[in-house]
Formats: C-alpha cells, sequence, structure tokens
C-alpha cells in the first residue's frame, strides 16, 4: 500500500481532546467528526486538508482519551498516513482497528517540513520527503497487521477472515 | 522466568507458563467495561461482527456517566442506544441514574465489589486502568476493542515490561496520592511509561489509603502507563472485605506477587514524606509546581470529584475543609460525589449541608465538566482549579480556558481564597 501527500505538521503530545474535542463526541458518524478533527489547535485544518494528505507529529501522538472517534476522525478528513515518533498505545490499538495507516520514525519527524510533499510505502516502511528528496525507514507492520489496514479495520478484517 | 505482578496475572489468564515483555498473547478477560460515549459505536462494531449474544452478561459492564444526566438530544439518543442493548442482553451491570449502586464506572465498579484481586479487566475508557489499585490488572481500550471483547471474552495484549515505583516515608498532612501521581508524572513526563506497567511497591504503601491507591493508578495512563499497580495487603483485603463480603469470605480472588528478582527498566525511590501539595498547570499533567509558589494565580471555577477524586474520602476532605468556611465572591465550586453511594453517605454525614452554607453547587454523579461536556464548562479566560485528570487545551471548555490539576485539599481551599492556595493558609 503506497501514499502520497501534503504534510500537516505537529509537535509533541497532540492528544484526543485537540484531534476530537470531547463536545463532539455525541456522535460518532464520521461524517461529522470530520467536521471538527483538529480544531481547537489548528481551525483551518478541515478547510485545508486534501484526501491522501499525511500528519507529521512528534512523540506521544493520540494521547489521553481512550475515544476510538480520534482515529476516526483524522480518517475522515482524508488523512492517508499519521507519522509520529511513537504514539499513546490506546490510539496506536485504535487506529489499526480502524484502519487509519500509522509509522513510527523518530528521525522523519525532525526533517520532515509542514507543506512538504511525502511519499510512503506501508509494506516496507520507506518514507520520501519528495520535496527535500530525503528517505527515511520506519519498521514495517507485520503481514496481519497490514490486512487489517488492506481491509479498511479489524471488523472488515475478522469479516473476510470468517469468509476465508 | 521471574515475572513481575503484572505479567503473572497476564500469564495466567492466557493459560501460560509464563511470558517476556513483548510477547503477543491470548488472554481470556473477566470483565469488560463501556460507557454512554464509547459503547454505542462498540455496538454498531458487534452487530456487523455478527454476533448475537454478549459472552457473558454478568461479565460486560455498561456504565452510563460521560453526558449524564443527558446533556441533548443527541447523548439522549447515544444512552437509548445502551440501554436498549443493555436490557436486549440482560446485562446485569447496567444501572439506571439514581439507583444506589450507579455514578462515575471507576468509582462504583470496585465499590460495588465488583472487581477483585488477581482480575483482568478492559474498558472502553482510558481511566480503566484505576482498578489496579486492587491489584488487578485492567487497561483502556477502544471500542473496536470492546466490541471484540463482548463477543468473545478474550483480547490480545502485548506483554509490558514495567517500571518500579519505590515507595518509603509517608505522607504529610493533606498530602493525597493525587500530589503523590503528579509528582511521578511531572518526573517522568506524560509519556514516560509509554506502553509499560506502572508497579508499586516499597513498605511506603501502607501509608495509602484504598482511595488514594484508586487516584494513584486512575493517574497511571497520564504518563502512558498500560496500567498502574499495587500489591495487595491488608488495606486490600479490609476493602473487598467490606465491597463484596461473599466473594472475599469464599476466597475468590487471587494475590499475585511480583517475584523478588522480577526485571524493571527503571526503578523509581521517592520518599512520600518529601511530595508537597502540588499542581500541574495548564496544558499537561507533567507541567507540576508546587502549589505554595502558584498563589498568584485567580481562579473563576473550582472542581472536585471526577473518578479521580470523587471518593468518599475526597468528598470528606472537602467538606473538612468548607465546614465553617465560605467560596470566594468570585469563584463558583461544583462538588460532584462520584457514586450515588458517595452522595447518600455526604448527606448522611452532613456534608452536603456543609457544601451548601458553603455556597458550593453539589451536582449529580457524572463525568461533566471533567471532560468539557456539561455542568461547569468554562468561558474564554476563564480559569479552574479541578481535581480530575487532564489539563490539556479545551478540554474543560473554550480553547482560551485553563485547567490547573490538584487535590482535594489545595482544591477547596483555592475555592475559598478565589487564587490557588493551600489549607495552612485558611
Amino acid at each position: 500500500m503506497r501514499v502520497s501527500g501534503k504534510v500537516f505538521k505537529y509537535g509533541d503530545n497532540i492528544d484526543t481532546d485537540v484531534i476530537i474535542p470531547a463536545r463532539h463526541l455525541t456522535s460518532a458518524d464520521p461524517a461529522h467528526l470530520k467536521e471538527h478533527c483538529m480544531e481547537d489547535i489548528d481551525a483551518s485544518f478541515k478547510d485545508r486538508v486534501q484526501p491522501g494528505d499525511i500528519m507529521v507529529a512528534g512523540k506521544n501522538f493520540g494521547c489521553g482519551s481512550s475515544r476510538e472517534h480520534a482515529p476516526v476522525a483524522i480518517k475522515a478528513s482524508g488523512i492517508s498516513l499519521v507519522i509520529a515518533s511513537d504514539f499513546a498505545r490506546i490510539f496506536y490499538r485504535n487506529a489499526i482497528n480502524v484502519g487509519l495507516p500509522i509509522l513510527e520514525c523518530p528521525e522523519a519527524i525532525s526533517k520532515i517540513n509542514e507543506g512538504d510533499t511525502v511519499e510512503a510505502d506501508f509494506d516496507t516502511g520507506v518514507i520520501t520527503d519528495v520535496t527535500t528528496g530525503e528517505s527515511f525507514n520506519a519498521k514495517a507492520f507485520p503481514e496481519f497487521i497490514k490486512n487489517i489496514m488492506a481491509c479498511g479495520g479489524l471488523v472488515g478484517y475478522t469479516g473476510s477472515e470468517l469468509k476465508a | 522466568m521471574p515475572m513481575t505482578m503484572t505479567q503473572k496475572i497476564l500469564a495466567d489468564h492466557a493459560g501460560l507458563d509464563s511470558v517476556a515483555p513483548g510477547d503477543l498473547i491470548e488472554a481470556k478477560l473477566d470483565y469488560v467495561l463501556g460507557n454512554d460515549v464509547t459503547t454505542p459505536p462498540a455496538i454498531k462494531v458487534f452487530e456487523q461482527l455478527g454476533v448475537k449474544e454478549v459472552f457473558d452478561k454478568d461479565r460486560v459492564l455498561m456504565i452510563q456517566d460521560h453526558f449524564t444526566p443527558n446533556k441533548d438530544i443527541k447523548s439522549a439518543e447515544l444512552n437509548k442506544t445502551m440501554r436498549c442493548f443493555a436490557r436486549e442482553q440482560n446485562i446485569r451491570h447496567y444501572y439506571e441514574l439514581g439507583r444506589r449502586e450507579m455514578g462515575i464506572e471507576h468509582v462504583i465498579i470496585p465499590d460495588n465489589g465488583i472487581i477483585l484481586p488477581g482480575d483482568l479487566i478492559i474498558g472502553a475508557d482510558s481511566h480503566t486502568c484505576t482498578y489496579g489499585a486492587l491489584g488487578s490488572f485492567s487497561t483502556g481500550v477502544g471500542s473496536t476493542d470492546l466490541a471484540c471483547a463482548m463477543a468473545r471474552g478474550v483480547t490480545w495484549f502485548k506483554v509490558p515490561e514495567a517500571i518500579k515505583v519505590n515507595l518509603t516515608g509517608s505522607l504529610n498532612e493533606y498530602v493525597t496520592g493525587k500530589d503523590l501521581i503528579l509528582n511521578i508524572i511531572g518526573k517522568i513526563g506524560v509519556d514516560g511509561a509509554l506502553y509499560k506497567s506502572l508497579e508499586f511497591d516499597g513498605e511506603g504503601i501502607k501509608s495509602l489509603s484504598m482511595d488514594g491507591r484508586l487516584t494513584v493508578c486512575n493517574m497511571a495512563i497520564e504518563c502512558g502507563a498500560k496500567n498502574g499497580i499495587f500489591p495487595v495487603d491488608d488495606c486490600t483485603l479490609k476493602y473487598i472485605s467490606g465491597t463484596n463480603p461473599e466473594r472475599y469470605a469464599k476466597g475468590e480472588y487471587k494475590v499475585y506477587k511480583a517475584d523478588e528478582d522480577a526485571e524493571y527498566s527503571q526503578v523509581i525511590d521517592i520518599d512520600l514524606s518529601e511530595i508537597p501539595l502540588t499542581v500541574a498547570l495548564p496544558h499537561l499533567p507533567s507541567n507540576i509546581r508546587k502549589a505554595s509558589e502558584c498563589k498568584d494565580m485567580k481562579i473563576d471555577q473550582v472542581v472536585i470529584g471526577s473518578c479521580t477524586n470523587g471518593r468518599l474520602e475526597d468528598i470528606g476532605a472537602a467538606a473538612a475543609i468548607f465546614k465553617g468556611r465560605k467560596v470566594h465572591e468570585d469563584v463558583r465550586c461544583i462538588v460532584i460525589p462520584g457514586s450515588q453511594k458517595v452522595y447518600r453517605q455526604a448527606l448522611d454525614n452532613g456534608w452536603l449541608q456543609i457544601f451548601d452554607d458553603a455556597g458550593c453547587v453539589i451536582s449529580t454523579p457524572t463525568c461533566g465538566p471533567c471532560l468539557g461536556g456539561h455542568m461547569g464548562v468554562l468561558a474564554k479566560g476563564e480559569r479552574c482549579v479541578s481535581t480530575t485528570n487532564r489539563n490539556f487545551v479545551g478540554r474543560m471548555g473554550d480553547v482560551e480556558s485553563e485547567v490547573i490539576l490538584s487535590g482535594v485539599p489545595v482544591a477547596a481551599s483555592s475555592a475559598i481564597l478565589g487564587r490557588v492556595g493551600t489549607p495552612d493558609e485558611l
């Protein structure tokens, strides 16, 4: 699975309250959630984001609440991949379960700039900043996690495994 | 191979003799938990899975607490989805508002005697880690994991390595478990225990009450920990003999002890007598200061309650400070007993009268303002001292509002002083 897009860059400890504020959790509908994604730290995000764009952030991305609404909101916004130094563990698990591609790559974080065009190959873990020409290696996920992503999340994966 | 407490509980529930950090295991769950925000999406996933019944109607806990009593039509619909499912599935631990068993999930689940030492619990709420105070393994997950666990009663885990927190000495007057956990978070940072267990040990533990330990484990997630856990001692056994005398008498619990030679990635030594009254300033729980160094910070609101500090000991400590005193004229103080039992005890003890005389608002048990839901949302530029667990940007309201985290004695004193303050100033 290959993705390519423009970078939205954020700092360390991006918490689930800023990814999707609790006041908007009265609905879990992705169409509703994407309207409010990142609004407390980047009010224009929802208007600027294009399908395929990539989010790049520092350490402990997705800390805070267990709300699965957070990766759902990011995915519904059209973000094709989140690259971070590391992820808070509940977010990490939720992202995989809802089929939001993520990669951990501390060295890429300091080098990739806001607005750069980045390509990534989810199968190999290779991340390329097309704007600067630099490449980085993130650790690729094992096969079953890649399959969960390819099925759009754990539910689709479980369904396809049950049929197989 | 020597194991930590957490590793032993995980190994037992996976049917394995031993596990090592990094092992991927599938473990049997004693309980799975959801609330009014996380359960409705889980029910949708559950239906997509095509499963007809939950794995065990006595072991799936559904607690409405975040936006209750329902703050608007949408939250009422969320709750209705959960209520209908719970009735259809005959879920034992679903309670209606106002009932004696009811309240904030992490207050009532230990207090109703549901969780006992050695249990393994997952919950679609990040503060599920609270129950480690009883010597159980508990951790937060999302709605999809909840749905799959509701269906099968198992889930997969990556076995965590552990940080040992070695406690010595005892806490000074008015210093609580909240000050201790804020100091740990301040020391290691909000990602200091990422993917790891926080295992408490040392003779200092005996000076911590059960309510204090529950507060400490509740906030283990705020330094990224997978779980926080205390060894089982006389205090734990006394607690469960009260919350569930029947299962206690039958010995239906299991005491796990870390091996003497268990490996830890880090050992943190803390002398409890050196922990000061502490606050965490905006906008991270790790941004700690001595409360005594923040006396120039004026405030608009105080919240006393939540799954972190809404227990009997907390509400009692607030009442002791408010007795014969008044909330500052520029401050509104919202007291939220964490459960109906705490509420009733506060009523019987005369504490509600003290709060009322002091000029506090007394709320029904709810998460409410902690997550900026309702019952005390902040306007732009307002500042609140709160006994809750997070002070992120926009957590309690406007993005330009501020939350300062503290224990109950600092929060109550601040309400009276109209600024951040400590009990010795009253």
